[in-house]
């Protein structure tokens, strides 16, 4: 008898707290799985920030520091630093590291700290309950843009990975969805490539996942799934902004 | 059986993002039960049938399936 699929070890055995089809829960189950495979459950410290994604300390079984809001990359720097041969990761959302983190994303990036950001954008303040973040589409209703987002008063969407891929201290960027297991898959071997680069001392690695928030874009789980599908790639479009190869520095 | 699916009824939470991925329509509510929380769990109506693609674990946010591949069907792939 062998498990082809299950729990992967590095999340506890607790439920996900999570909503309903929330797919915070499927990034977490990628990277405890990508970490599983790797063998390094006992060589990752995680570095948790404020938002949905803040509730990972308490699902994934690795070491945890918590940060401020935004500031997980500034963590991590000194977390990374002082601990080389460790796998260091953040895990933030879209309305952390976005907008209040913006600052420490691009300097962490600037700098070329050797650690992995995996960043879960699902164009909204999940948790605060459903305010514009920067990432949140045009035309987009939300709690505090309840006629659409409006170009004209609040900008354009931000698009972190392109602008994060034009800092040379970044190696390796790439954006991908959890819409569908075809994606699913190729979100997972974007995580692995992504903590490879990182172990190989290369440079900042991010990787941006279009995820969803049913409860506050007031959808099904399935038609959340579509909207990623239908508005979100068309807006952020999927890809590799910079690639990292093994054997590179 | 090929592949024993163990649904932790338990803990699902409804959300359907397991159930339109499989190809043989294999997945559905249990409409004769209510778990913990309140919803119809998913649950697999044929188990014989799955051929443990694994898509509806993968995409399951809560990691309650689990598929295991059996001896048996170890044995009849080397024979076969």
């Amino acid at each position: 008898m062998s498990v082809l699929y299950g729990k992967p070890e590095s999340l506890n055995d607790v439920p996900f707290t999570f909503c309903p089809g929330c797919t915070h829960g499927l990034t977490l189950k990628l990277v405890a799985s990508v970490i599983d495979e790797m063998d390094m459950g006992d060589d990752t410290i995680s570095v948790g920030c404020v938002g949905c994604g803040g509730y990972m300390p308490w699902f994934m079984n690795v070491d945890t520091i918590f940060s401020l809001h935004g500031r997980a990359p500034a963590n991590a720097t000194g977390v990374k630093r002082m601990n080389p041969d460790k796998l260091v990761f953040t895990y933030q959302g879209d309305g952390d590291l976005a907008s209040i983190g913006t600052a420490e994303i691009i300097h962490a990036a600037h700098r070329g700290e050797k650690f992995t950001t995996i960043f879960v954008n699902n164009t909204t303040y999940g948790m605060t309950g459903g305010q514009m973040a920067p990432t949140t589409l045009i035309g987009q209703k939300t709690t505090t843009s309840p006629y659409g987002r409006d170009a004209g008063l609040c900008g354009q969407p931000l698009h972190i990975c392109e602008l994060l891929s034009t800092i040379d201290g970044a190696k390796y960027i790439e954006r991908v969805a959890v819409d569908s297991p075809v994606s699913v898959r190729k979100a997972k071997k974007a995580i692995r490539k992504a903590f490879e680069c990182q172990m190989a001392g290369a440079g900042f690695s991010l990787i941006e996942i279009l995820s969803t928030c049913p409860t506050n874009w007031g959808m099904s789980p399935l038609e959340s799934l579509e909207r990623i599908r239908t508005e979100m790639i068309p807006a952020y479009p999927l890809g590799v902004f910079k690639d990292w190869e093994e054997g590179d520095k | 059986m090929k592949f024993n699916i163990i649904f932790n009824h338990e803990e699902c939470k409804g959300c359907e993002l397991c159930i339109p991925w499989c190809k043989f329509e294999l997945i559905s509510f249990d409409k004769s039960r209510l778990n913990k929380k309140g919803v119809h769990p998913a649950m697999i109506a044929h188990p014989e049938k799955c051929v443990g693609c694994g898509n509806c674990a993968l995409m399951c946010p809560d990691a309650i399936i689990t598929i295991e591949k059996t001896e048996e069907d170890r044995s009849q792939g080397k024979e076969g």
